[in-house]
């Protein structure tokens, strides 16, 4: 008896085993913006990177310039054993939907965008709801009653963000005026930082003084031209109070980092889920950043009402209308 | 004759020179490697075996040539009528709007083999159709080409940016692209002559377009050196005042060889479209309207040598993929670097060993007359 249940341990410790530790082997396959963007693929870098340093497991990255590469690279890091991969944009779709079907066994989580299969875990964020947050501040903050937005690439995500903004702004106050803006229609949108800091101006000299910029780096343009002009600028997807303290009102946080990590860290715990996991600001996936660099410009006032708003979005009193539902937006 | 414009040796300007220049270009990339810390050749072995090594490899290599083929082949048709045709980028996403159509409709009734031609024929439509107001307002405005091709790239992604998030979309879909395609709107992959030789193509997407794009490079060897139309697009791009003397129209030339280079330029959507993802997608192009302009340079506007110029660009985008994914240290822009460095001594430096070359082969004879 005693000798049975010993050997049945030693089975199952060798059989559990594997399922742990061996098991992991992360990788990350970026979206074509490249790792260091200072904004969305830098995040799900930081994520990756957290993972490293709490567990001390290693992960490989790939940096594509196209979408062929991108698949392939998807391929390779599958065939190669990886598990999970996880791409980071949803350039990445159609790719995952062929991939994850020839390798059934591997874990596959794509951000941004959603793949129906029993191996693919789809994260996306209702960026909406962030952004009605950092439209009320911006509503409040605003002095002349207009605002601003200037998005990267001109399609639905972005406008997605647009959109969100701008109820928020309205709801902030009655009949706050959003200006929008896209810096173009080619991938070059993302890095454009010129034409965004153009962007900014122009809308500036239509009386906008907060500006809201979703355009990857090219953003830097616009908080810089918005802090050249002693405006207030409003960041995206990482916390870019930082990067002109004092002159970027606040930052609409996307968690890709947390989603990346917790991708390594279901997997690692053997509690990987297939299906959809939208995070909003309910699941703190989308949010405001709130820190020294910009304290002193957001007032209790605003505080409570950002805070109250955020509160009615839990709750459902508020519904942020979402773009992408049906292509267009009711402000 | 000074030794410079001595000619030389035909061997000697289409064999030794370009490998020179390669193998140039390879030992600075390799420097580069060595000077951040990489083993040079470990990276060359990585990047030709990534290439060339597996059945895969070769797979993607001919794939991205086939590309570099259409762009290239539409480039160096502009480049013999004088014209520098930099809209190629914007004709093949125009290009491939008019594949995605006739995929989308007829894909879903007719095999592939019917749906192909006019598929083919779209592409070429569409393509040469972006081509059209440039060349014609060069020819009739003087307004310079390039500037007229370059802006119309943008033009062509604002309007297909439009189309894809706003007509062609799936609805609810994240991604801006098409449904995919039908069975009859894809071009079935190239295994056979993988096969042959008993290697696995695997996931690459090589397909029938290889084919369509050296048939297209035979086509275009025919029209400029063996028609009376090529002998005046030449004659037109060699001196346009002595060809308008001649009798030669020039207006006509420039749009008619404009409305050419742009529709091989649209066939070039057949590949990533068509063959590939089997669906439209935003910026499909990736750049192949602009590496045709190196890969014209390279095979000095002859479709034999565009080929061969296709196939290495192919391998330093296959290659290079390969050598950044296995070696991290070796990021992307070193890749770029290499590509760049290999166009300027290929392309653009193509000169730089001629004199030397040029002396050699002078000396040798004579000296070999004063012996005697």
């Amino acid at each position: 008896m005693f000798k049975k249940v010993i050997g049945a341990a030693v089975v199952a410790a060798a059989l559990a085993a594997p399922a742990h530790a061996a098991d992991v082997k992360p990788a990350v396959v970026y979206g074509t913006g490249g790792k260091f963007d200072k904004s969305f693929n830098e995040a799900a870098y930081g994520g990756a990177e957290r993972f490293k340093a709490e567990t001390g497991i290693e992960y490989r990255d790939f940096e594509p310039t196209n979408d062929t590469q991108g698949e392939q690279a998807l391929r390779n890091f599958a065939s190669r054993g990886f598990n999970p991969v996880v791409g980071v944009s949803f350039a990445w779709t159609s790719a995952i939907e062929k991939v994850a079907a020839e390798f059934p066994d591997t874990k596959f989580y794509l951000i941004d965008s959603v793949v129906e299969k029993p191996n693919v875990r789809s994260v996306v964020f209702k960026e909406h709801e962030g952004s009605y947050l950092v439209g009320v501040l911006a509503g409040l903050a605003s002095e002349t009653g207009t605002v601003g937005f200037v998005g990267g690439m001109d399609i639905p995500l972005i406008s997605k963000f647009a959109c969100g903004y701008a109820q928020g702004a309205a709801a902030a106050k009655d009949g706050t005026k959003t200006l929008r803006n896209m810096i173009g229609t080619t991938g070059a949108a993302w890095n454009d930082p010129v034409r965004g800091g153009e962007l900014a101006k122009s809308q500036m000299d239509q009386g906008a003084d907060v500006i809201y910029a979703a355009a990857g780096a090219s953003g830097l343009g616009v908080l810089q031209a918005a802090a050249d002009a002693g405006k207030l600028g409003i960041g995206v997807d990482s916390n870019q109070n930082g990067v002109h303290p004092g002159s970027v009102l606040t930052s609409m946080i996307k968690r890709v980092d947390l989603a990346v990590y917790n991708a390594f860290m279901d997997v690692k715990n053997d509690k990987f889920e297939p299906g959809v996991l939208a995070l909003g600001v309910a699941e703190d996936g989308v949010g405001w950043a709130l820190d020294d660099n910009n304290a002193k410009l957001v007032t209790d006032e605003m505080k409570a009402a950002v805070e109250k708003a955020k509160a009615d979005i839990i709750a459902g009193t508020i519904k942020v209308h979402d773009y992408m539902t049906d292509n267009s937006c009711p402000n | 004759m000074s030794a410079a414009s001595a000619p030389l040796p035909r061997w000697v300007t289409y064999g030794l020179m370009p490998v020179l220049n390669l193998a140039v270009a390879f030992l600075i990339s390799g420097l580069v490697v060595a000077f951040i810390g990489e083993s040079p050749w470990e990276a060359v072995e990585v990047l030709l075996t990534g290439a060339l090594g597996t059945g895969e490899g070769i797979g993607y290599t001919l794939f991205y040539a086939t590309n570099f083929i259409f762009t290239g082949l539409a480039v160096a048709v502009a480049f013999h009528c004088g014209l520098f045709n930099i809209g190629g980028e914007g004709q093949a996403y125009l290009g491939g709007l008019g594949a995605a159509l006739v995929a989308l409709s007829l894909g879903d009734v007719l095999p592939w083999y019917l749906t192909m031609p006019v598929a083919v024929l779209f592409a070429a439509l569409f393509g040469a159709a972006w081509a059209l107001i440039p060349a014609w307002l060069q020819a009739s405005r003087g307004s310079h080409i390039v500037i007229t091709t370059i802006m119309f790239n943008f033009i062509g992604a604002a309007l297909m940016v439009y189309l894809l998030v706003n007509v062609l979309k799936v609805p609810g879909a994240m991604a801006p692209e098409t449904r995919v395609f039908a069975e009859g709107g894809q071009l079935p992959k190239l295994t056979w002559p993988f096969e042959l030789f008993g290697a696995k193509l695997g996931a690459a997407p090589f397909n029938v377009s290889f084919v369509i794009a050296l048939v297209m490079a035979v086509l275009v060897w025919l029209l400029i050196w063996r028609t009376r139309l090529g002998y005046e697009i030449r004659a037109t791009g060699t001196n346009p005042t002595a060809a308008i003397y001649a009798g030669i129209p020039y207006k006509r030339m420039v749009i008619v060889t404009m409305l050419l280079s742009g529709g091989l330029a649209g066939m070039m959507a057949l590949n990533p479209v068509m063959g590939a993802s089997a669906r439209l997608q935003v910026e499909f192009v990736g750049g192949a309207g602009f590496v045709g302009i190196a890969v014209a340079l390279m095979g000095r506007s002859h479709p034999l040598g565009i080929v061969f110029a296709a196939i290495l660009f192919g391998v330093l985008y296959q290659g290079g993929a390969e050598l950044s994914f296995w070696i991290p240290a070796i990021t992307r822009d070193m890749i770029v670097v290499i590509q760049g460095l290999v166009i300027l001594f290929a392309g653009a430096l193509e000169t730089m060993f001629r004199p030397a070359l040029a002396r050699l082969f002078w000396r040798a004879p004579r000296a070999a007359a004063a012996k005697a």
